[in-house]
């Protein structure tokens, strides 16, 4: 259970960074990436997942 | 028309703070026009409306002053890349449109990174006053990036003054901290207070863990930014609004807007154009919804007077600008540039610097107000006394009519009627001379900018682009080269009226003008 942000959409502008619970992501090579060993999609932490939720490109990050 | 204007000498500013308040309480700033008594220059040099205290605070900013943004320079870091709400205006994968070029993503910096940048600027700059984090994103939605670098800078800069520019989402929860940082300026962009007109402009807002959408987004916006403002004014910070006009949608509305925000206590309103062109990518761009023409934000701007103070020379900067408001220096500051730099960071030498600047620009004023004190303007038979036209100006700086046509790369746009001379905004357009030759190609786009103008005051112009404007109705006119630009704006006016009386032109109303879409990126000359 973890989510993936796609690189190629990743428009670099670190507001899913901060949201993360499990501080899950982090910056690589100008763009992010998440953590899939501590992503929990925000189960039982929040109504939704905080990324997808903050993230400005629709269809960036989704479930693997 | 007042000729006995009271004015400190220039020994007496030097005596400081005190006298300048002075001479703008004896003279409400810049009511140079005469006649009406109206300000010249909305806020360009202390409206009667402006106490002297807030006079104080942006005289030196030239991003609030239309006569401080030829002497002093603004500078912004982009450390703020994060947005907490979506605006169909902006497309975030490209930058925001509307606060920087798009298409081109601009560098972004971390806070030491961003204080290195701006210790290195101000040493090569003296004139840079002022610091702005304004985006790409929304200051306040990235607060550690943003407070960090004010933080530093706040030690190493003392001088500088910090602005930061916010949608308002995350404002009312960080009042506190911008008071720490001694942030004496802040921007909030509205758009709207009914969250029925918020929801065509904000497709969601991410608040307290959760994206909301529609009318309920737009309303927590609207309830978030109100909060913001009046709790930015219980304690005294100079609150700016900054309003993207979108016709059909908010351009009515924005004179509401107007009433609410000036009730609130933010002190200058900045009504800008929506940029929208398709390759923008933003949702307005793809869904064809168009700018407004200069008449329409001059109407909406013209509606709103007697409201909050307007600002009207808005150039709408890159997010990364370096520089005087009609230049841009950034590829001079690149990180590897910075990098390369031996950087003396000099108070003392700075504050002399600004110092003579003020002083110059003081002596500047005066000579305006005499300059003006001479001009007269005659009732004449069968003119209508209300009449009034628009000129467009090119100018160098320092208050006058001193620019070739063929070296402008903006006019600015006086509104002249019977003993008064109003700057009402700028029109960007293409350099017409290029290497010394004139490109034919670029005439019709700057008759296009300035196609409501009767008349444009240049120092000099070609045979060539002075014949194709007479063609298209516009007047052009070089006989008050380095003359003021009022003065020389109220002579020709004379002139004009002169003429119409005598019969020699008849007066013809003139159309629309074309915005130019793109935010503000000309070079330094």
């Amino acid at each position: 259970m973890a989510l993936k942000i796609i690189a190629s959409m990743c428009s670099g502008c670190s507001a899913c960074e901060p949201e993360c619970p499990n501080v899950a992501i982090r910056e690589k090579g100008g763009t992010f990436v998440i953590d899939p060993k501590k992503c929990t999609e925000c189960e039982g932490q929040f109504d939704s997942p905080q990324c997808i939720a903050v993230c400005p490109v629709d269809g960036c990050i989704k479930k693997v | 028309m007042s000729t006995n204007t009271t004015f400190v000498s220039l020994s007496g500013l030097k005596k400081g703070r005190q006298a300048v308040s002075e001479v703008i309480e004896l003279e409400g700033g810049c009511s140079t026009s005469g006649g009406s008594g109206k300000s010249s220059c909305g806020s360009s040099a202390g409206p009667e409306d402006m106490p002297p205290e807030i006079w104080e605070k942006i005289k030196n900013h030239p991003c609030y002053s239309e006569e401080a943004h030829h002497h002093f320079a603004r500078m912004h870091v982009a450390v703020a890349p994060a947005c907490n709400i979506q605006c169909n205006y902006c497309n975030r994968k490209y930058d925001c449109s509307n606060e920087s070029r798009p298409g081109v993503v601009s560098q972004k910096l971390t806070p030491d990174q961003a204080v290195k940048k701006v210790l290195a600027v101000a040493s090569e700059i003296p004139q840079m006053t002022v610091l702005g984090i304004a985006g790409p994103g929304d200051s306040l939605a990235n607060p550690k990036k943003t407070f960090d670098t004010m933080r530093q800078l706040a030690e190493t800069a003392p001088d500088i003054k910090l602005c930061i520019s916010t949608n308002g989402l995350a404002l009312p929860d960080l009042v506190d901290e911008i008071c720490k940082y001694n942030i004496d300026h802040v921007t909030i962009t509205i758009n709207m207070v009914d969250p029925a007109v918020g929801e065509k402009i904000y497709p969601w807002i991410f608040y307290n863990h959760k994206r909301y959408t529609g009318y309920e987004a737009a309303k927590i916006l609207h309830e978030r930014q109100m909060l913001g403002l009046e709790m930015l004014t219980a304690r005294g910070v100079l609150t700016k609004i900054n309003s993207v006009l979108i016709p059909g949608i908010n351009d009515e509305h924005l004179i509401e807007v107007n009433r609410e925000v000036k009730k609130r206590g933010a002190f200058l309103h900045n009504i800008m154009p929506l940029i929208s062109e398709p390759e923008h990518g933003t949702v307005f761009g793809l869904t064809g919804q168009r700018g407004p023409t200069a008449q329409e934000l001059k109407a909406v701007q013209d509606a709103c007077m007697g409201g909050a103070n307007l600002m009207r020379h808005c150039r709408q900067c890159r997010a990364d600008a370096v520089g005087l408001l009609g230049e841009d220096r950034s590829e001079e500051f690149t990180l590897d540039k910075i990098e390369a730099m031996d950087i003396h960071y000099d108070l003392d030498k700075r504050r002399a610097y600004q110092e003579k600047v003020e002083q110059e620009r003081q002596a500047q004023h005066q000579a305006k107000v005499d300059a003006l004190s001479a001009a007269f303007d005659e009732q004449l038979a069968g003119v209508d006394a209300d009449m009034k036209v628009l000129v467009a100006v090119a100018t160098e700086g320092h208050g006058k009519v001193n620019q070739h046509f063929g070296h402008a790369t903006e006019f600015q746009i006086y509104e002249v009627g019977q003993g008064q001379a109003l700057f009402v905004g700028h029109r960007r357009v293409d350099l017409y001379c290029q290497g010394g030759y004139g490109e034919d190609e670029q005439l019709p786009s700057i008759v296009n900018a300035i196609n409501d103008c009767h008349a444009v005051l240049v120092s000099k112009i070609g045979a060539c682009p002075r014949d194709e404007l007479k063609a298209a109705g516009i007047e052009p006119v070089d006989e008050y080269a380095h003359e003021f630009i009022e003065k020389a704006a109220l002579n020709w006016f004379a002139d004009y009226r002169q003429r119409i009386a005598s019969g020699q032109v008849v007066h013809v109303p003139r159309g629309d003008a074309r915005i130019r879409q793109g935010a503000y990126t000309a070079e330094a000359a």
